[in-house]
């Protein structure tokens, strides 16, 4: 009770520690939807093409802004140091960082996927429930890897260069299936092997970032 | 409980670097325990071990009646320590960042601004952290100590630039503790603090502390 309690009040302080800085609003959204912008003036002006790729590009986009977005203003030494010493477990610290990752994560894709659909037409409104719950997946998924990614390099002199570093493979099993989903949709194909793959890939990661959130607090200190 | 902290033979490392070693020592209820030593000998990481916050190498010891090798964030969470930096959420009000202590302690969340006006920051309560002093996040982090009522606390050099009125409400908050029957043990350079406000003092050279007589 207590754990989720701790939980709860982290993520409150977490979104309006975000929300008075502004970095995800000012500066993550517009630079991920001029990325959408700008991706069809590199092709050549073919609108089936667009389709076919849009969603592929829309996970990229929401990967690699959505990174940035997990590595947000990490805690000084004092604050961790805080959080320890008022008897936090570690585990609710990973937990509600990778939730307010998530929320905000979600809160990006709200712009992004009417700028995905605007400009790529990417597959067909009836598929949209469904991909719904995967993005949910995806997004809670690239918090927790982010999150974990975090947690390993910090303190790490090359921390901004080595945490991207471990993000992209271990994101490859969210995107990859995120993408096929996407296009199964827009072909009426069945899209659970994808979405178990993801369900499990988030799964896995976030009980690794549980379980290692004690040690690697340890270690950090 | 007998003792509030207690060492048996304890060394501790920071990687494979020994910083203390073979100490042995014991702090009471009522105890104030004033720390020195020159630069680098390693009081801070003293204060750590005894907030648990580093593991011992070598040795036993005991916080709160506690064993050390088993004490998680329940005990931690019984323990005050004043770092070097204040530790606030800077994008947060200073009222907020004591309302956020509260509520993670289950502490009655009102008190936080009744609180912050004993520390003499009520006009200052709804100012952001970043935008507010090093004097005054000091102060939340006193008023944080007044909050949660620790029974063992640790201040490193917590007094250091502060002004007359911050410094005495640190004396305040160390008589609250040892009237409630906790400890204290504070690291600082200033001899003439060392006077006022101890009753025991530590020096710490080549790893090991010295007691001086009282």
């Amino acid at each position: 009770m207590r754990f989720w309690s701790h939980v709860a009040e982290l993520v409150k302080k977490d979104l309006r520690t975000e929300g008075r800085s502004g970095e995800i609003f000012f500066v993550t959204i517009p630079f991920g939807v001029l990325a959408l912008f700008l991706i069809p003036f590199a092709l050549p002006n073919d609108q089936e093409l667009l389709s076919v790729i849009g969603g592929g590009i829309f996970w990229v986009i929401l990967l690699l802004f959505g990174m940035t977005l997990t590595f947000r203003h990490s805690e000084t030494g004092a604050q961790r140091m805080l959080m320890s010493m008022l008897g936090m477990d570690p585990a609710a610290r990973f937990v509600a960082r990778v939730i307010a990752s998530a929320l905000l994560l979600l809160a990006f894709s709200l712009v992004l996927v009417p700028t995905v659909v605007i400009l790529y037409e990417p597959i067909t409104p009836a598929g949209w429930p469904i991909l719904s719950v995967i993005l949910v997946m995806v997004c809670l998924g690239i918090a927790a890897i982010g999150t974990l990614s975090g947690e390993v390099t910090i303190g790490l002199r090359n921390r901004t260069v080595l945490a991207p570093l471990l993000v992209a493979p271990l994101s490859v099993p969210l995107l990859v299936p995120a993408a096929v989903a996407t296009d199964s949709l827009s072909s009426q194909g069945s899209i659970l092997v994808p979405a178990l793959i993801i369900l499990f890939a988030l799964l896995g990661v976030t009980a690794i970032g549980v379980l290692t959130a004690r040690p690697l607090e340890e270690a950090s200190r | 409980m007998k003792h509030v902290l207690s060492f048996e033979k304890v060394s501790i490392r920071l990687g494979r670097a020994p910083i203390l070693r073979d100490l042995t020592l014991t702090v009471s209820p009522g105890d104030v325990i004033g720390l020195s030593g020159p630069n680098g000998a390693g009081k801070s990481t003293l204060l750590r071990a005894a907030a648990t916050l580093i593991r011992l190498a070598t040795g036993t010891g005991t916080v709160l009646g506690v064993d050390m090798a088993t004490a998680g964030p329940d005990v931690r969470a019984r323990i005050g320590m004043l770092a070097h930096d204040p530790a606030v959420f800077g994008e947060l009000t200073l009222l907020e960042n004591l309302e956020f202590v509260a509520r993670i302690t289950g502490q009655p969340e009102e008190r936080a601004l009744e609180i912050l006006e004993a520390v003499g920051l009520r006009a200052a309560a709804y100012r952001r952290a970043d935008c507010s002093s090093h004097g005054m996040a000091r102060r939340v982090d006193i008023a944080r100590l007044v909050l949660t009522e620790p029974k063992l606390v640790l201040l490193d050099e917590a007094a250091a630039g502060l002004d007359e009125a911050a410094v005495s409400l640190i004396a305040t908050a160390i008589e609250r503790t040892t009237i409630a029957g906790g400890a204290v043990i504070l690291v600082t350079h200033d001899a003439t603090y060392l006077d006022t406000v101890t009753n025991r003092h530590w020096r710490l050279v080549d790893g090991t502390v010295h007691e001086d007589a009282p």
